[in-house]
């Protein structure tokens, strides 16, 4: 991939992306729209302020509990599904539901079965995340060459040894792939449980901010949780970069 | 679902080597499978739901038999066909504009250096970002009518749209390109006949992704700003308590978005694959 | 017996046969990438109507010479002559086989091989036409309408040189055509090489690793060293080709020549 070659001069454009902004917001055209360097104080105040704390230690927790979760379940789930076909069969037709569903529709479901709180903001995390990494692991599963699988029973590994120091190992790119990518679902997650739920972390103070149009707040907010994306979906593909190189070796 | 269709970035290759294809293959899974076993799948799935609401595991937890009987009620009283309609409008005009403008911009992305500088991070952020949180941003601009809801959709399906068109181009068959070149095809050519045919599974991946994204938008939209349609028939049963016809929205949405999705990559087959007919 | 007639270009202090009526002439070609050199100082020239083979170890720069000669690569260094004209890209006079046969799987067979045709604008009716008769040529005839996924290796590198011979080029380029192939189909695919050869009134120029191929079919085998590639020497193995296919290759000239090639390339292999 020649992609982070280019990557680091590419982002720059973003730059230009922000002076435009400034610009824009500096005409006063739309109230909606604030100088970008406006937004950046608010933010920095945001910070500060012992709301956004709280807020975000709720945000978070909710994120990586519900990643755990995902991570914990989606794993096992996909390598049974990659050994065993009678339970692809039986599984593989609802994660492939599942993982284009419109799962926004199931909130309602969590909100009156778990409450109005943080519990429903987990399990829509958990719910966003987990169908992507169940399909990965299968694929990374199901990718592992047969030489590899047929050289580990001529000498004689067992069943468990198989899996654990060939299968996992040799899956490992297809796993990672699907956590970051339910990584990035579980922050869509989160967002969307607490704008529905609308009374805690950042769905608490998007509600207030837009109800009492503070556009540099909300914007401010908004790009926080983007850079924590952001964040988020680098740090596994740093990760992930640095199995990769395996990765090709066995393609 | 193919993992890499729906990365931004460079590890889209270790998974399958070339995006879209994981996501054909579990379609494969889907549609090809052998008749009995997707019965029994079927079977055991409204099993475990009718003994967890026998139980039950709560009282807002209906048996899989009443939400059959709700939807058939709401179906046959004419409110699910209603607010189905209410809530496809918005959803097959976004998915449209954002199907235009996404393949459009991703395969100029794909193509020309100067735009996929500009435009290819912007995108790359936006897929990766929380759009949602823009919603309530919108019904600021347009109210809660249809505009509101179609730029709703339009936010979530154009990201993965474009970032899948831009990728497509990007990744295809270097071989092919050489074979083209070596053939005397002019630029256009190589464009209409070598380019777009060979990125197109990724760019229909990209417009599943994105029709399966407009629902997701759709929907939150109708829960969070207007209340119409699927949205509305959701909130409203919920208030009333009437459980089992709020789960008989919830599962009938669920389940056409599924069967739209199947029929979109039926079609695709159809039309695009000659190759893959019959195999 | 000494009939192995062969010029050693290192001591004849200029490389490259002096050929009568050269079709390609390969001029102090030099490619680098980045700070490794995988060319260096080429000079070939490759007789019109005959078969030359570009010859070395894997990593020394044969592809890349032939994708020079094709106008696919741009060199750092030097010119190619194709009639004596300078060649700035691709040109009709010359068509490439592709070492991973780079057939389009949404197209079928006949679509396939009347690529280049179409892009050269023959109308439908003639490069169907044209497409069909080559076709029938490389032994595919009833395989038009299929699609290259389900036609095996060997018959895939066969649509790939139907592709080629179709636009009717001076001079075809084959990239390891056979490396994707199995022996069987692989020396099947060369006896009918030879046959065609002796058909069409064509150059080739061909890439491959494997000695015994080289002397099979080349009338000329140009040798280049490892990094960076440069010409060692040019063999011209005048093996009698009169006989059968096994006769040939059981012959003692074509064996010794085989012989004499691993001796002198032997020094490369670590």
């Amino acid at each position: 991939m020649t992609l982070f070659g280019v990557r680091v001069p590419m982002m720059a454009s973003l730059i230009l992306w922000c002076v435009l902004w400034e610009i824009v917001g500096r005409l006063d055209l739309i109230f909606l729209v604030p100088p970008f360097t406006a937004v950046l104080a608010a933010a920095w105040e945001l910070v500060n302020t012992g709301t956004f704390q709280r807020a975000t230690v709720t945000t978070l927790w909710a994120f990586f509990v519900g990643m755990g979760f995902a991570i914990a379940v989606g794993v096992p789930v996909g390598l049974l599904m990659g050994r065993v076909p009678a339970a692809d069969r039986l599984l593989g037709m609802w994660v492939n539901v599942f993982v284009s569903a419109p799962l926004s529709a199931l909130v309602p479901v969590l909100m009156i079965l778990l409450g109005m709180g943080e519990t429903t903001v987990v399990a829509t995390v958990f719910l966003f995340a987990v169908w992507i990494i169940v399909l990965d692991t299968r694929a990374g599963v199901q990718h592992v060459p047969a030489s590899l699988l047929e050289m580990a029973r001529s000498y004689g590994a067992g069943r468990w040894r198989t899996l654990t120091r060939i299968v996992i190992l040799s899956a490992l790119p297809e796993i990672l792939a699907g956590i970051r990518l339910g990584m990035i679902r579980g922050v869509k997650g989160v967002v969307i449980g607490q704008l529905l739920i609308s009374i805690i972390g950042y769905g608490e103070l998007f509600e207030l901010y837009s109800r009492n149009f503070l556009m540099e707040q909300f914007w401010a907010l908004t790009i926080l949780l983007f850079a924590f994306a952001m964040l988020v979906a680098e740090g596994v593909g740093m990760l992930e970069k640095k199995i990769e190189y395996y990765a090709g070796v066995r393609q | 679902m193919s993992s890499n269709v729906h990365s931004p970035g460079a590890a889209a290759a270790a998974v399958s080597g070339r995006p879209g294809r994981a996501l054909a293959r579990a379609a494969g899974a889907l549609v090809g499978g052998p008749m009995l076993w997707r019965l029994a799948s079927v079977a055991l799935f409204c099993l475990t739901w009718e003994v967890a609401g026998r139980i039950p595991v709560s009282y807002a937890f209906p048996t899989f038999g009443a939400t059959a009987a709700a939807f058939a009620a709401m179906v046959a009283d004419g409110s699910l066909p209603a607010a189905f309609a209410v809530t496809l409008l918005p959803l097959v005009i976004g998915v449209t504009l954002s199907a235009v403008l996404g393949v459009g911009i991703g395969v100029l992305m794909g193509l020309r250096r100067g735009a996929e500088w500009i435009a290819a991070p912007v995108f790359i952020v936006l897929q990766a970002a929380p759009m949602a949180a823009l919603i309530p941003l919108v019904t600021f601009v347009y109210g809660i009518g249809l505009t509101s809801k179609v730029l709703a959709v339009c936010l979530l399906a154009l990201p993965v749209i474009a970032l899948n068109g831009y990728k497509a181009v990007r990744n295809v068959n270097p071989s092919l390109l050489a074979m083209a070149r070596s053939f005397l095809a002019s630029p256009w050519q190589r464009v209409v006949r070598i380019i777009l045919p060979d990125a197109s599974p990724v760019i229909f991946a990209g417009l599943r992704l994105g029709v399966s994204a407009g629902f997701i938008g759709v929907i939150l939209a109708e829960l969070l700003i207007t209340p119409t349609g699927i949205g509305d028939l959701i909130t409203y049963h919920r208030s009333i308590a009437n459980y089992a016809e709020m789960y008989a929205s919830i599962a009938s949405i669920i389940v056409f978005s599924a069967v739209t999705l199947a029929v979109l990559q039926t079609v695709e087959v159809a039309l695009f694959r000659p190759e893959k007919k019959g195999t | 017996m000494g009939a192995v007639r062969r010029i050693d270009a290192a001591r004849a202090g200029r490389p490259g046969p002096a050929t009568a009526d050269p079709i390609v002439q390969v001029r102090g070609i030099t490619k680098r990438y980045g700070s490794t050199e995988a060319l260096k100082d080429v000079d070939v020239d490759v007789p019109r109507g005959k078969l030359t083979t570009l010859l070395g170890p894997s990593g020394c720069g044969k592809t890349t010479l032939l994708k020079i000669v094709a106008g696919l690569l741009d060199a750092t260094a030097g010119e190619v002559l194709v009639n004596g004209k300078p060649i700035s890209g691709p040109g009709p006079e010359r068509a490439f086989v592709f070492q991973d046969f780079a057939l389009m799987p949404w197209a079928t067979v006949i679509t396939n091989v009347a690529f280049g045709l179409e892009m050269r604008g023959v109308p439908k009716a003639e490069r169907l036409e044209t497409a069909r008769h080559c076709i029938r040529e490389v032994g595919l005839a009833g395989f038009e309408d299929r699609y290259p996924h389900e036609l095996s290796g060997g018959m895939r590198q066969r649509v790939g040189l139907a592709r080629a011979l179709a636009v009717s080029a001076d001079v075809l380029l084959l990239d390891e055509p056979f490396s994707a192939v199995d022996e069987q189909t692989r020396r099947k695919f060369q006896e009918d090489l030879l046959r065609l050869r002796h058909q069409e009134n064509k150059t080739f120029l061909f890439v491959t690793h494997s000695i015994e191929e080289a002397v099979y079919l080349s009338d000329a085998i140009v040798m280049l060293s490892r990094r960076p590639g440069r010409v060692n020497r040019i063999i011209e193995p005048a093996i009698d080709r009169s006989g059968s296919p096994d006769e040939i290759r059981r012959d003692r000239h074509y064996l010794d020549t085989v012989e004499e090639i691993w001796h002198s390339l032997r020094d490369f292999v670590e």
